[in-house]
């Protein structure tokens, strides 16, 4: 029983994972050594996602950790900590996650958007948790952080003709590569 | 790589970081970024600077730390909160690998501790704990300057609740403390973080009385209500922990907890009713075991043996409840599970079927049932032992022997091995059966598998010799003796090449098994370690190891093998300067007395002690054995061997004094002077009684071993224990005195019984076979008539009067 008075410490975070409606994994950071491999890691998200995928609970107890989830579209985002750990804490984080991904992917979060921003979703996840470490919970401030890049003015504000104009320098990128 | 850095897209030039960071584990000559690194570190673009230090963090050492020191603990103190929680968080990391340089940058952490942004004080104060928390005062310190609510972090919050509960716990504060105080009046934070963290705090403390509970529980109950499952999660996870020790406290609870049954997240309905469970009153049993069962099949495996778990305890709490428990243990029984839950679910059946005598038929028939296709071999062993042992004293238990001769014909060698035991178990118990079961037998004799093979042959032949004894003591009461023990017994005999007698069985050390450990029985029949369960494989228990010891002593060893080693006895205070434990070994005519001793006092050695006994009776000190050198804390052994008397199983006591050549020596380097001077220390008596004569030895059949043994050497009295008030107390009494087993659950007294037929085996030291027979009766104080039955005079004599 007293082992579940949790040792005083900021490593709270196991994990945190991304995955589209299949259960395959587009983001995975683990912070400690519970599962070594990447073999061991991949059995332990297929487990998971079985166990999630179909009801809609936000939480659950699984291989003695409490993970906690949020499921957008075709995406789940996924916190891990250790089951001493509070729910709370760990329910923060994921909100943090979602809504700094939201935020950055404009309120789309889905799958093919989620794959075009994958590097600020990285950076994000690296702003939010730092090996186990939670380091910021403020979506805002992490996105800021997260150093989207300025032209991001959101779709509905734009007029026709700048929405063309990237569009046509889009187009000229993608020519070029 | 190092041209990126020149690169300036910030995406580009982030992303870089997070690919130094990962490559830090795989690569060796990261080193070269350092530079680069320390540079955007200390550079203008606050939005490189944080990630930098935490990229070159993880990238250094112990020795290149030096070099950076001075920007860390700049960093850390810097204005830019990012920069500044990047460095305290970076340190804490490399607390780790280097703590004597992270250790001295304590004062910028606690300069950082007031800084106005909530993550820097988290992480702050995260660092702070982690460097100091050696020093109990200064973490004292710590959490008391932060008692008057600078903090305005929730996480920091939490964090400075669980180094308060942590110093409670630790020193023992109790309630009235102002760390407790603390933790009270964070129950009513404004953040729900802290509030859950403060009750999940006081919930987990060690000695909280039911007063101090009640503010955490209300929160909790609150908490129950919340639109979010977390919320609800943790509330009812929580709840559940508290039920465990203070049920009457969750009580109140109850209400709430009914409405969380039917909540779609199954992890909290489970923990909900499991929660109720342990709680609730007999009459709201039903109900729930219908609710639980309506969507069992939808929760995982763990919450499934949490759920079979609570129903076992609730068998205990309410014995009439079986049928309902019985019925939905069959049900689950038979759906889809992995080997644990089935373990699980199975152990529960069998401690019904042993603990509550209406259960046991039903239990007996759903556990049959459950062998017919079950593809755990270790379970269906067990469950064949059980039937084996209960089944032929059920009021039909012909219809037992179908479901385990269905087992011989389908299983595996092992599952048959054991049925064919059971079958001869049945055989031997029960005369109308005797013949079919000799039928089926000789058919097993055709068997594929030696072992089978074996045990059918071996059972077939007692069997038709129609012998009592022959039956009781083959199959029904199998062997006795330690398996390890007996290997080395068996060893021993195969080396010595002419071999003058036969091997005697007598010998070998026998088992001693603790009672609570019987269910999983040695070997039926002692033909092999087939049919055991996995339980009995750490049996290298302590008298094995004792025998190692003591063989190896040449005084020791001619003295032949042990009969019983008791169990420590501490013959000082543990606090005193010498502590002393005892441990007496029996041996055919001689006692071993062993002594551990260790000394507390660093500045003295303690040479060539031994232990000086005395006794008025006739008991005669052979020989000691004395331990050369006592150093602190190392414990050494000394022997005293003493003879036993003629007409052994003479009771006496022992004064003990432990002598020895006290040395002077140095605390640290532990050189001892060359001087020293004789000295002694007076230890606590040691007793012998009977039961150190007495070896336990658990029969599953008492009845049988009885008639064989015969009234030939039978005594019989009747004493009257008047200083006893209780049967309870009287059962348990004479089991400790006679340090004989009690047989079949002879030690459990129904309830508002006047009287009570206590059964017990034992072997006697020589290899006697002793059986005790005690009526009880209750009047003023409890009558016992014993009847002792043995196979030598001397014995039955020696425990009768023994008692008297």
């Amino acid at each position: 029983m007293d082992s579940s008075l949790a040792d005083p410490t900021l490593y709270s975070i196991k994990a945190i994972l991304v995955m589209d409606n299949d259960g395959a994994r587009l983001v995975s950071k683990y912070f400690d050594k519970s599962f070594p491999t990447i073999k061991e890691q991949k059995t332990f998200e297929r487990n998971l996602f079985n166990k999630t995928h179909r009801a809609n609970a936000e939480i659950v107890m699984f291989e003695g950790l409490t993970c906690v989830y949020r499921s957008s579209v075709d995406l789940f985002f996924y916190v891990v900590g250790s089951s001493n750990e509070n729910e709370l804490l760990l329910m923060s984080v994921l909100n943090c996650l979602f809504d700094s991904v939201s935020q950055m992917l404009r309120k789309n979060v889905e799958k093919k958007m989620l794959l075009d921003k994958l590097d600020s979703v990285f950076l994000a996840i690296d702003e939010i948790c730092d090996g186990g470490i939670l380091l910021e919970s403020d979506p805002n401030t992490v996105v800021s952080r997260a150093a989207v890049k300025q032209d991001d003015i959101p779709l509905g504000e734009q007029t026709v003709s700048q929405v063309l104009s990237i569009a046509k320098e889009q187009i000229g990128w993608s020519i070029l590569k | 790589m190092t041209k990126l850095f020149q690169c300036k897209d910030v995406t580009l030039r982030r992303m870089v970081y997070l690919v130094i960071k990962d490559m830090a584990e795989i690569a060796e000559d990261v080193i070269i970024v350092t530079s680069s690194l320390t540079k955007d570190m200390t550079g203008k673009e606050d939005q490189f600077r944080g990630p930098a230090i935490r990229a070159l963090c993880k990238i250094t050492d112990t020795g290149m730390l030096q070099s950076i020191e001075r920007y860390m603990k700049q960093a850390i103190v810097d204005k830019v909160h990012p920069v500044a929680s990047a460095a305290l968080v970076s340190s804490l990391h490399l607390c780790k690998t280097s703590m004597d340089v992270t250790k001295r940058w304590v004062n910028e952490a606690q300069e950082a501790v007031n800084a106005d942004n909530v993550m820097v004080q988290y992480h702050a104060l995260g660092l702070l704990y982690h460097i100091r928390k050696h020093d109990k005062l200064a973490v004292t310190k710590l959490v008391q300057k932060f008692t008057r609510g600078q903090l305005k972090s929730p996480y920091a919050m939490c964090l400075l609740i669980r180094i308060a509960a942590k110093l409670i716990e630790e020193e023992d504060l109790g309630s009235d403390s102002p760390m407790f105080d603390l933790i009270e009046s964070c129950l009513r934070h404004k953040s729900e973080i802290v509030i859950y963290e403060a009750a999940h705090a006081i919930v987990s403390m060690k000695h909280t009385s039911g007063k101090e509970l009640a503010p955490a529980v209300s929160v909790l109950q609150l908490f129950c209500s919340s639109p979010k499952p977390t919320l609800r999660f943790a509330a009812v996870k929580t709840l559940n922990k508290v039920a465990m020790k203070h049920p009457s406290a969750v009580i109140a609870c109850n209400l709430d907890l009914e409405n969380l049954i039917t909540d779609t997240n199954r992890s909290i309905a489970t923990l909900a009713i499991t929660t109720l469970l342990k709680t609730g009153s007999e009459s709201s049993v039903d109900r729930l075991m219908k609710q639980i069962s309506s969507f069992m099949s939808e929760i995982s495996d763990e919450f499934k043996i949490v759920v079979v778990q609570a129903i076992q305890a609730l068998c205990q709490k309410y014995p009439r409840k079986h049928g309902v428990m019985m019925q939905f243990l069959a049900t689950m029984l038979r759906e889809e599970g992995g080997f644990e839950y089935k373990k699980a679910i199975v152990n529960t059946i069998i401690a019904i079927v042993d603990e509550n005598g209406e259960g046991k038929e039903p239990g007996l028939s759903h556990l049959c049932e459950f062998i017919e296709d079950c593809e755990h071999t270790v379970l269906a062993t067990r469950i064949l032992h059980l039937l084996g042992r209960e089944g032929p004293r059920t009021k039909q238990p012909s219809k037992y022997i179908r479901f385990i001769y269905n087992r011989v014909i389908l299983e595996s060698a092992n599952v048959r091995a054991a049925a064919v035991t059971a079958l001869a178990k049945f055989g031997a118990h029960c005369e109308e059966l005797l013949d079919s079961t000799i039928v089926l037998l000789q058919r097993c004799c055709m068997d594929t598998d030696d072992e089978v093979r074996d045990r059918a042959t071996l059972y077939l032949t007692i069997l038709q010799q129609k012998q009592a004894s022959l039956n009781s003591q083959y199959i029904l009461n199998g062997l006795q003796v330690s398996v390890v023990g007996l290997e080395r017994a068996l060893q021993n005999y195969t080396l010595d090449l002419s071999p003058s007698k036969p091997f005697d069985i007598k010998t070998v050390p026998i088992d001693t098994q603790p009672m609570a450990e019987q269910r999983p029985s040695t070997a039926p029949g002692g033909l092999g370690t087939h049919g055991e369960s996995p339980r009995d494989k750490k049996m290298g228990t302590t008298q094995d190891v004792y025998a190692e010891q003591l063989s190896a002593i040449p005084q020791i060893a001619k003295l032949g093998t042990v009969f019983k080693s008791s169990p420590p006895m501490e013959l000082t205070e543990s606090e005193t300067e010498y502590v002393v434990r005892c441990v007496k070994h029996v041996f055919p005519q001689h006692i071993v007395f062993q002594f551990d001793c260790t000394n507390t006092l660093n500045d003295q050695i303690l040479e060539n002690a031994y232990v000086q006994m005395e006794s008025s009776e006739e008991f005669n000190v052979v020989a000691t054995i004395p331990a050369e050198k006592l150093i602190f804390n190392t414990a050494s052994t000394t022997y005293t061997i003493v003879e036993l008397p003629e007409g052994w199983g003479a009771a006496g006591t022992f004064a003990c004094l432990l002598k020895y050549v006290v040395k002077d020596c140095d605390p640290a380097t532990g050189e001892a002077d060359d001087e020293g001077y004789d000295d002694e220390y007076a230890l606590e008596d040691v007793d012998i009684a009977v039961a150190d004569y007495m070896q336990k030895v658990s029969l599953a059949n008492f009845a049988a071993a009885w008639e064989e043994l015969g009234p030939t050497y039978e005594l019989e009295d009747t004493f009257a224990l008047s200083h006893m008030t209780s049967l309870e107390e009287a059962v348990k009494e004479i089991i400790k005195f006679l340090g004989m087993a009690p047989c079949e659950r002879s030690d459990k007294i129904p309830e508002e019984k006047s009287s009570h037929q206590l059964l017990l085996a034992g072997v006697f030291t020589g290899g006697h076979k002793t059986l005790v027979r005690a009526k009880l009766a209750l009047s003023d104080g409890v009558t016992m008539q014993l009847t002792v039955r043995s196979t030598e005079s001397a014995t039955s004599e020696i425990v009768v009067s023994a008692i008297g």
